[in-house]
């Protein structure tokens, strides 16, 4: 297989405090996946997530993105590269409308001019938030201020979209948008999340961390219905939710997946089996 | 839930003085004042004056003149402290409505409470008409350090934020039985900013660890670029 986007060999990590987060992971993720990085709380996978693009280095092992290693003299690529939505969306979104917010990352690039226009207002389309263009964040929904969110790390053009709990505090109708808009990048994805049926439905690869070490790594499908595994590492499905009523098919269709709209007329989960994960968050 | 939708200060509108440059407003401003402190106390037609010169400029603007007293309380405990200069002063002494106080200590209060009132006027004029940004704006273009004005505009993006937050702490206090404004529960009320000020400095280092993952290196890009089409 082609190189790598993200290469995580043997990584190990303690705070300054002396508490080890990280215990040696091995992930890898490949151009065009979508992966979920499941795992309790307290597993280490925001430790993991933060040196992705270099905030935190790595005591032992390496992280390597598309073949350049996370080294402080690489760090300005390593983080056009590699694109972190943080959870909440007030932390990320700091200027005084969306527009100077949205440029703040290519403009920190060196993008200028129409280029940096250019690239706002596709980030801006692709999250479908164009028309928000000079408000200021604290304006804007909830909702809407975790896709504007997005549109400011798309704009810097990235490899892989690293997402924390993209799914957390939207209600029903907010996640089902961000779902769509998710499925519809072109861009390789690495979500963070305890919101298991929005990984089973956007990730056809999902990745255990547990004590700070990769447990399980497999089809989400797998994983979800492996229940040795989920009840050994604190995950549980919500309440009524069982992937097995939608088939191991489920997730892995790009863009094919119109399951979770009744009106099209399920095509995984037979009629009347429909769950509505959507409800449960 | 809900941070207050735009700034309280500000009083939409589209007169003059809404459309004036926000430099010029803020210049005018600064000369303004520092005339009305440099002009000595007894003048009091010339005060009279300025009062006039303020007023004019509220109603020019269509800032309801109620709106802009309304938002003076700002400046009571100031006056308040005006207020005791009397009778604290040293000095000879006149009768005031039956009560013996300090004449000097009278025209220094005169002098602090005119001066301080026209002042707090004159800037509630500035908010009142200028968005907080063009505020920014017009700083940025004054020459002010660039780093003033960073500090400045993460102030005015995080106060509805943190006011919120304080908002909710508020309301979990009184859910649970405790009346923040009342003094017999002032400690919980300082332990709960405490709380707050520690919260607020955590998501300080949020916001920072999020500049730096979208290659943030010490200037923020504004003046380059995403400022230039409003």
């Amino acid at each position: 297989m082609s190189v790598p986007v993200l290469d995580v060999r043997g990584l190990a990590y303690a705070y300054p405090d002396g508490h080890q987060a990280l215990f040696g992971v091995d992930l890898h993720v490949h151009r065009g996946e979508r992966v979920a990085l499941l795992g309790p709380n307290g597993a280490g996978k925001t430790t993991l997530v933060l040196h992705l693009n270099g905030i935190l280095t790595a005591g032992a092992g390496s992280v390597t993105v598309s073949g350049l290693p996370v080294e402080k003299k690489h760090l300005q690529e390593v983080r056009r590269r590699v694109g972190i939505v943080f959870q909440d969306p007030d932390d990320q979104l700091f200027m005084g409308t969306v527009r100077q917010d949205v440029a703040f990352g290519p403009a920190n690039l060196g993008v200028r001019g129409a280029e940096l226009d250019r690239r706002v207002m596709a980030a801006l389309e692709q999250v479908g938030m164009a028309e928000h263009v000079d408000r200021p964040p604290h304006h804007l929904s909830f909702g809407q201020r975790r896709r504007v969110a997005v549109a400011t790390v798309l704009a810097m053009e990235p490899e892989v979209l690293v997402l924390d709990e993209p799914s957390s505090n939207l209600d029903p109708a907010s996640r089902r948008e961000l779902a769509d808009i998710l499925r519809a990048l072109d861009v390789t994805v690495l979500m963070v999340t305890h919101d298991l049926p929005y990984a089973l439905e956007l990730c056809p690869r999902a990745v255990v961390l547990s004590g700070g070490t990769v447990v399980a790594d497999g089809s989400t499908y797998d994983v979800l219905t492996d229940d040795a595994l989920m009840r050994a590492h604190r995950l549980e499905l919500p309440f009524g939710f069982d992937p097995r009523t939608l088939g191991p098919g489920v997730g892995t269709g790009q863009g094919t997946a119109p399951r979770r709209t009744p009106e099209t007329g399920g095509s995984v989960a037979s009629p009347g089996t429909h769950t509505n994960p959507g409800d449960l968050t | 839930m809900g941070a207050a939708h735009g700034h309280r200060l500000h009083h939409h509108g589209h007169s003059a003085v809404h459309r004036a440059p926000a430099h010029v407003k803020i210049l005018v401003l600064v000369g303004f004042v520092l005339l009305v402190v440099a002009t000595p106390r007894d003048w009091y037609a010339v005060f009279a004056a300025y009062a006039a010169v303020v007023v004019g400029t509220v109603l020019v603007a269509r800032v309801p003149l109620g709106w802009v007293l309304r938002r003076m309380v700002v400046e009571v405990p100031f006056l308040v402290f005006a207020a005791l200069v009397p009778f604290v002063a040293e000095g000879p002494r006149t009768e005031v409505l039956g009560l013996t106080v300090s004449e000097p200590g009278l025209v220094a209060a005169w002098g602090l409470a005119v001066k301080g009132t026209l002042g707090v006027m004159a800037s509630l004029t500035l908010a009142a008409t200028t968005e907080p940004t063009d505020v920014l704006v017009g700083l940025r273009r004054l020459r002010m350090p660039p780093l003033l004005v960073e500090i400045m505009s993460f102030m005015l993006r995080y106060l509805d934020v943190v006011t919120a937050d304080l908002g909710r702490t508020l309301t979990a206090m009184r859910s649970r039985g405790c009346e923040p404004r009342s003094p017999r529960h002032w400690p919980a009320l300082a332990r709960s900013l405490g709380a707050l000020f520690i919260r607020s400095y955590e998501r300080g280092e949020r916001v920072h660890l999020a500049m730096l993952s979208r290659g943030y290196t010490g200037t923020l890009p504004t003046a380059t670029g995403g400022d230039g089409h409003r």
